[in-house]
């Protein structure tokens, strides 16, 4: 078990709808879902949550950390906001997906191998490092994220599909050197880092 | 009618080389005809999409949006903020919101920025470029620049998620948006209103990590299209353009489907149809080509 993840059973032993409300994105909004299961029948994938939104809630209210944190489903999220835009009691559904699955991952509950994981956090890398998307250091990054080999079968398959985004020039080979990116880098590390650091001091003084 | 001035933040897929560069194309010859000046933000930032989120947290991901409209308050003060990719503009409309409802995000998000020097007020307008042609044109003011009518092609407006919800444009509804049905019509083409996957969700940044369950919804979006009689599908979104352009191919290896239907921008149509050759509407960019658009802009 992470520390992070010791730190927060101990913090929270009585309450995970609490840890939930303190630490996850729109959290407080938890407690407003009255279980109509509108969210659950207007999501695109939702042949392949285990547990639709409505059930996450349930389930957080029921005290079922593990089994919420680990779960594979918010991962499923493509952000396309049916949810919210349908949720009789307003509840922003698609924020606290991420909110969950971002959480889960910082305290290393997320399933490891889950793909919109890895991605999601590729992205997020890719990103940060140069304050703009790189998208041949990303797209190279997910075909080789199973491994080598998986690698290459992936870009194999996909070859096709590259060569046609390079022939209609909207793939760049130059990305792989240097490329796009602000020219203030180091400020914008820095305003992410000051972000970080005030928003875990805000998670760790909450009260509930 | 004067020259319209905004503050433009174009977004990672619109960079030379990237996925919508053809997107960013058109619309400066858009712009050029309908007498828009776009003032870039200088040196802007990545908004870090909805799918950031696994890696940054609330606060890292609205301070990106915040740099971006605290750059654009120094260099372009008093002027709306226009995007024209549904995920830049979603995300830096969703920070202004939330920056201004919550007294407590603003200032944290300040003392972030603070880190750099900025400072945000958030008090701007945040609008996607669509918003700006229904609203400050009017379909009417658009339909004047129209040289040659798209006449004869049946298309299929694919408005997306995005671009559609939690927002959307005034004075539409999130389950029948009729913008980009009137947008066409008014390039002289022909829309296909019972477009019955219009506001389908297309994966978005799934289609990367769970490619099978996102073609799957794709091909939907693609099928009904084609059941509908459209031969040309064309959207307001870079990734919606994206996914359900370019896995057709994947798409019918793995249905035995024939799909091969050309995948447009509004802001192609509008500038074939404003008399723009095809290399300035950016049909160049298209990876399955727009044939009737082509043949209309050489004509
Ligand atoms: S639609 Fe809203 S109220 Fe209904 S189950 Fe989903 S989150 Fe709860
Ligand atoms: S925003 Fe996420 S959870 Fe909500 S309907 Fe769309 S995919 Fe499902």
């Amino acid at each position: 078990m992470s520390n992070l993840n010791q730190a927060m059973v101990e913090k929270y032993r009585n309450s995970f709808l609490q840890e939930v409300q303190a630490n996850v994105e729109e959290g407080d909004w938890v407690k407003m879902c009255m279980q109509c299961g509108v969210c659950a029948g207007s999501c695109p994938m939702g042949p392949y949550w285990e547990h639709p939104p409505q059930e996450i809630f349930m389930m957080i209210r029921a005290g079922k950390r593990e089994e919420v944190l680990s779960s594979d489903s918010m991962w499923m999220c493509t952000s396309c906001y049916n949810c919210i835009a349908r949720c009789p009691r307003g509840l922003p559904i698609t924020h606290i997906m991420h909110g969950l699955a971002h959480y889960a991952d910082r305290l290393g509950l997320a399933p490891k191998e889950q793909p919109t994981r890895k991605f999601a956090n590729k992205f997020w890398d890719n990103l940060t490092k140069k304050g703009r998307v790189n998208e041949l250091k990303l797209g190279l990054a997910l075909y080789f994220m199973n491994g080598f080999f998986e690698g290459i079968k992936v870009a194999l398959a996909n070859q096709k599909l590259g060569l046609n985004m390079l022939k209609a020039k909207r793939m760049s080979i130059a990305e792989m050197f240097g490329g796009h990116g602000v020219k203030d880098s180091n400020g914008l590390h820095a305003i992410l880092k000051k972000a970080r650091e005030i928003e875990l001091a805000k998670a760790d003084e909450f009260k509930g | 009618m004067a020259k319209k001035e905004y503050s433009f933040y174009p977004g990672c897929s619109s960079q030379k080389g990237a996925s919508g560069s053809n997107y960013q194309v058109s619309v400066d010859a858009m712009c050029d005809v309908l007498d828009i000046q776009l003032n870039d933000i200088p040196d802007w930032n990545c908004c870090s999409a909805s799918i950031g989120y696994a890696g940054g947290g609330e606060l890292p991901r609205l301070a990106l949006s915040a740099r971006n409209l605290a750059l654009s308050e120094e260099a372009n003060p008093g002027q709306d903020v226009v995007a024209t990719c549904a995920a830049c503009w979603l995300a830096t409309r969703e920070t202004k919101d939330r920056l201004l409802d919550n007294g407590g995000l603003m200032k944290e998000t300040n003392e972030a920025l603070s880190a750099a020097g900025l400072k945000v007020e958030a008090n701007q307008n945040v609008r996607h470029m669509v918003e700006v042609l229904i609203e400050d044109f009017g379909y009417e003011g658009l339909g004047q620049h129209v040289k040659k009518p798209l006449e004869g092609i049946k298309i299929a407006g694919y408005v997306g998620c995005q671009t559609n919800r939690p927002f959307g444009i005034d004075g539409e509804s999130f389950e029948n948006p009729m913008y980009l049905d009137k947008l066409v019509e008014t390039m002289g083409a022909e829309p296909i209103t019972n477009y019955d996957k219009k506001v389908s969700c297309c994966g978005g940044a799934l289609a990367f990590s769970e490619p099978e369950k996102s073609q799957a919804l794709i091909k939907d979006i693609i099928e009904s299209a084609y059941d509908s009689g459209a031969e040309m599908i064309a959207t307001p979104c870079p990734v919606c353009q994206m996914n359900v352009e370019v896995y057709q191919d994947q798409i019918n290896a793995k249905y035995k489907t024939k799909f091969d239907i050309p995948v447009v921008y509004y802001s192609q149509l509008m500038s074939v149809a404003y008399g723009k050759s095809g290399k300035e509407a950016g049909l160049d960019g298209q990876v399955i080509r727009a044939k009737k658009l082509e043949e209309i802009a050489s004509k």
